[in-house]
């Protein structure tokens, strides 16, 4: 269900700390699989540009035979394209290089609510768990020959299905939540994770912060010279 | 006599909407005893045992560790940290990333330095075998592992008495024999909850078992003959 298959890569993207949560594009990933990955968003896109250059309006750009195709709408949809395909792959080089408890500590020391950390590296942990209790529930309704169909039983059983991971899952949580009273919890989390220092770190922030310098500087000059 | 540690008298609990468990039970733990607790499912085994560790309140009842009546929450907290539990389903104790963090928790809980944390989880690990386990991720370790990672977040703590809740269920014979060497090693009192007799007759002292809420202890044995063929026949164990 969840792979982290860009967690476990040796490039120096890996090596920086992080708690820089830039932008940035090499990571040396599999180019592939991240087409994979892109592949979700590049469907949605296809609808819009399947849709917005005719519907929207403005000059033509080339008449189709009874459809014309705008200006401004190819514009937007270039627009959307390149901002949606440079904002995943800015997300996979930098979220997804990261195993869930680095990003959750890491999040930590960018002062977010310690509750907020908490939920996600616990959901994180728990996930899998819950999904092989979701997987026991689907074996054994299969191996009592459950085929879903269009009717009341199939609906009253995924429901049953859904009902009993819930109660499932509440049950875990009491059951964790004593282990932990019994361990001296008291609601805070120390965390272990140090972050050692290193000048890549600082001069991966410096190009990063200079970049986002220069964006804004830009977005800044486009605004006063239209 | 040695110091008693536990001391529970006319313990009644029932879950809501059902009957009792636990009908005036008594219960005394001396420094030393390695007792075994063999009974039926549904029983309350497990129910005892987190009465004991004040995660369940007895409808009636006096629950006495360590010399002091344990009735607040706040008078169990010594008692969390000088009983340590092992839980039934080791996914219920280990819920941090790594292994490392997970035996950490408990010392970091108690108030200890970061180093001085990391310093008893790595001595619990390497104790138990499990040098090089640091880094492990806890959901992807073997049931096996996962016993015994478990039995190191509780060590760590470093408690006077264990209360082990099946603690060999599921695992593999090697497995069970390393986990017999380290409570055999262990300089604890314990007591176990198991329905495996082999497990029971290797590591515990005394046997009692459970019957209509309360605990049965050393009765008379019933002297019969039977002939039957199991692993380590030959040493003295008894049928319950």
């Amino acid at each position: 269900m969840i792979r982290e298959s860009f967690a476990e890569g040796k490039s120096w993207m890996h090596g920086i700390d992080p708690r820089l949560l830039f932008m940035a594009f090499a990571a040396r990933l599999d180019f592939r699989e991240v087409m994979h990955r892109l592949l979700a968003p590049v469907i949605f896109l296809l609808l819009l540009w399947a849709v917005l250059p005719w519907s929207y309006e403005g000059d033509a750009l080339t008449v189709l035979g009874p459809v014309v195709i705008t200006r401004p709408g190819v514009t937007l949809c270039a627009q959307i394209s390149l901002k949606t395909v440079s904002l995943t792959v800015a997300f996979i080089a930098l979220v997804a290089t990261m195993t869930v408890d680095t990003l959750g500590h890491s999040l930590n020391r960018l002062q977010l609510p310690d509750k907020m950390v908490h939920m996600i590296l616990i959901t994180y942990r728990y996930l899998f768990v819950l999904e092989q209790e979701y997987q026991r529930l689907v074996r054994a309704m299969k191996i009592r020959n459950f085929h879903p169909k269009t009717n009341l039983h199939s609906y009253r059983t995924y429901a049953y299905l859904v009902g009993m991971l819930f109660v499932r899952a509440s049950e875990r949580a009491r059951r964790v939540h004593s282990a932990m009273i019994c361990r001296g919890f008291n609601g805070r989390f120390v965390s272990l994770r140090e972050f050692p220092p290193n000048p890549r770190n600082h001069v991966f922030s410096l190009c990063t912060t200079l970049s986002l310098v220069l964006l804004v500087t830009l977005e800044w000059v486009k605004g006063a010279n239209p | 006599m040695s110091p008693t540690i536990l001391n529970l008298s006319k313990i009644r609990y029932g879950y809501p909407g059902g009957p009792l468990v636990l009908n005036d039970l008594d219960f005394n733990l001396h420094a030393g005893d390695c007792i075994g607790l063999v009974a039926p499912n549904g029983s309350g085994k497990t129910t005892l045992f987190h009465i004991i560790m004040g995660l369940l309140k007895p409808l009636s009842g006096t629950v006495e560790a360590f010399g002091e009546a344990r009735k607040a929450e706040a008078d169990f907290i010594e008692v969390r940290r000088r009983i340590g539990l092992l839980f039934q389903d080791a996914d219920d104790q280990l819920f941090s990333p790594t292994v490392l963090e997970d035996v950490a928790f408990g010392p970091l809980n108690l108030g200890k330095s970061r180093d001085e944390a990391v310093a008893v989880a790595s001595k619990t690990l390497d104790f138990l075998g499990l040098s090089g386990f640091e880094n492990r991720v806890t959901y992807k370790l073997s049931g096996g592992e996962k016993r015994l990672v478990s039995l190191a977040t509780v060590l760590a703590m470093e408690p006077e008495v264990l209360l082990l809740d099946e603690p060999s269920t599921g695992l593999d014979s090697s497995t069970k024999d390393k986990l017999i060497d380290i409570l055999n090693g262990l300089d604890l009192s314990f007591v176990l909850i198991s329905h495996e007799f082999d497990f029971l007759s290797k590591t515990a002292r005394h046997i009692y078992t459970m019957d209509g809420g309360r605990i049965r202890f050393d009765e008379e044995p019933h002297i019969h003959t039977h002939q039957h063929a199991h692993l380590i026949g030959k040493q003295p164990h008894r049928h319950v």
